[in-house]
């Protein structure tokens, strides 16, 4: 059996849930900054192979994310809005957006020691700077839109 | 006691969270954590031009995302500044003698001062890093549909073929750029 929901009052919860999503975002900056993930000695340390904090915060959050993840879509729970939680797979085709745009994200975590979440929790945390490198970041993901059309994927 | 609050947290509190806010945006509105969305919602809402990637209702599929990165500003306030370590970084001896051997002294608060203030955008290295390293990291997410937290956490904890290809690559290339890349930007 299926439940209909209006659509005007899946957008009016929606909108409800704004305040949620904000203060989910704002556990979340506490974890990245508390828990170091946006320092950028950490990932150094990470990267350079030099500790293994980061792979242990990345091992302990999937232990805990797969198992809840799974009784989550296999128990067909359904979101505090009523839709059914359901997680699309992402199309592979042939991987190749994956690898290079991994790969060129991944060289840019590398110098700058810092990923989407940190730069916005570092911008918080006062390194004013930061600014820069999101106006940087809104740029680069300009110009993809831009050469999408052309590029492998 | 309140020393107790500006202690930075263990690996086994932060990875346990980290998992527990990606389930908890799923059971409140069947949202996948992710940051690097935003940058999209953003040249979306402030520059769409005639590019059909953002020409979209980012206010129907991105307000949601925002509201989040706004939050994330506001907990990196209080974990960065209000509750910030006194201490210098506890990362690893050998992690210590390998940046210190690159030129980095001062290892207290999240980035290292030297790299990231408004005058390094006055020299070239600065301005390539910051700038620049911004700018691979919005190609790169938007060309791979996700960063650390979409594709690390939500596509891996959903055992996602596509993301491990992200994941290995964010490492690989990460690896490659701290070694090879890095140095070249610090040395004077």
């Amino acid at each position: 059996m299926t439940i209909t929901v209006p659509a005007t009052s899946v957008a009016r919860a929606r909108e409800r849930l704004l305040p949620a999503y904000f203060l989910a975002g704002v556990l979340f900056g506490i974890v990245l900054t508390k828990g170091e993930l946006a320092s950028w000695f950490r990932i150094q340390e990470a990267l350079r192979f030099d500790g293994l904090y980061l792979y242990e915060v990345f091992a302990s959050a999937l232990a805990v994310a797969i198992p809840l993840f799974w009784m989550l879509e296999r128990r067909r729970v359904r979101s505090l809005v009523g839709e059914p939680i359901v997680i699309a797979p992402k199309a592979l085709g042939r991987g190749r957006r994956y690898a290079i745009g991994g790969t060129i994200f991944g060289l840019g975590w590398g110098v700058t020691g810092a990923c989407p979440g940190p730069l916005f929790a570092l911008l918080g945390a006062g390194v004013g700077v930061i600014a820069v490198m999101i106006l940087g970041a809104m740029a680069g993901t300009w110009v993809y839109g831009y050469l999408r059309p052309r590029l492998p994927h | 006691m309140l020393e107790l609050l500006h202690r930075p947290w263990p690996w086994y509190v932060t990875g346990p969270l980290l998992g527990l806010v990606a389930s908890g945006l799923l059971v409140i509105g069947n949202k996948q954590l992710g940051v690097s969305g935003n940058f999209r919602h953003l040249c979306a809402a402030v520059f769409p031009r005639n590019v059909a990637f953002f020409k979209y209702d980012w206010t129907r599929s991105g307000l949601w995302n925002l509201a989040f990165a706004g939050g994330i500003v506001v907990g990196g306030f209080i974990g960065g500044a209000l509750l910030a370590s006194h201490e210098p970084v506890a990362i690893s001896a050998r992690a210590h003698a390998d940046l210190a051997s690159l030129g980095v002294h001062d290892f207290t608060g999240l980035v290292p001062r030297q790299l990231f203030h408004w005058g390094a955008l006055l020299t070239l290295k600065g301005l390539l890093l910051i700038a620049g390293g911004g700018f691979l990291i919005g190609f790169g997410t938007a060309y791979a549909g996700g960063c650390t937290s979409g594709h690390g956490i939500t596509g891996l904890a959903d055992l996602q073929f596509p993301s491990l290809i992200a994941v290995v690559a964010f490492f690989a290339a990460g690896a490659v750029a701290s070694h090879f890349l890095l140095p070249l930007l610090l040395s004077r």
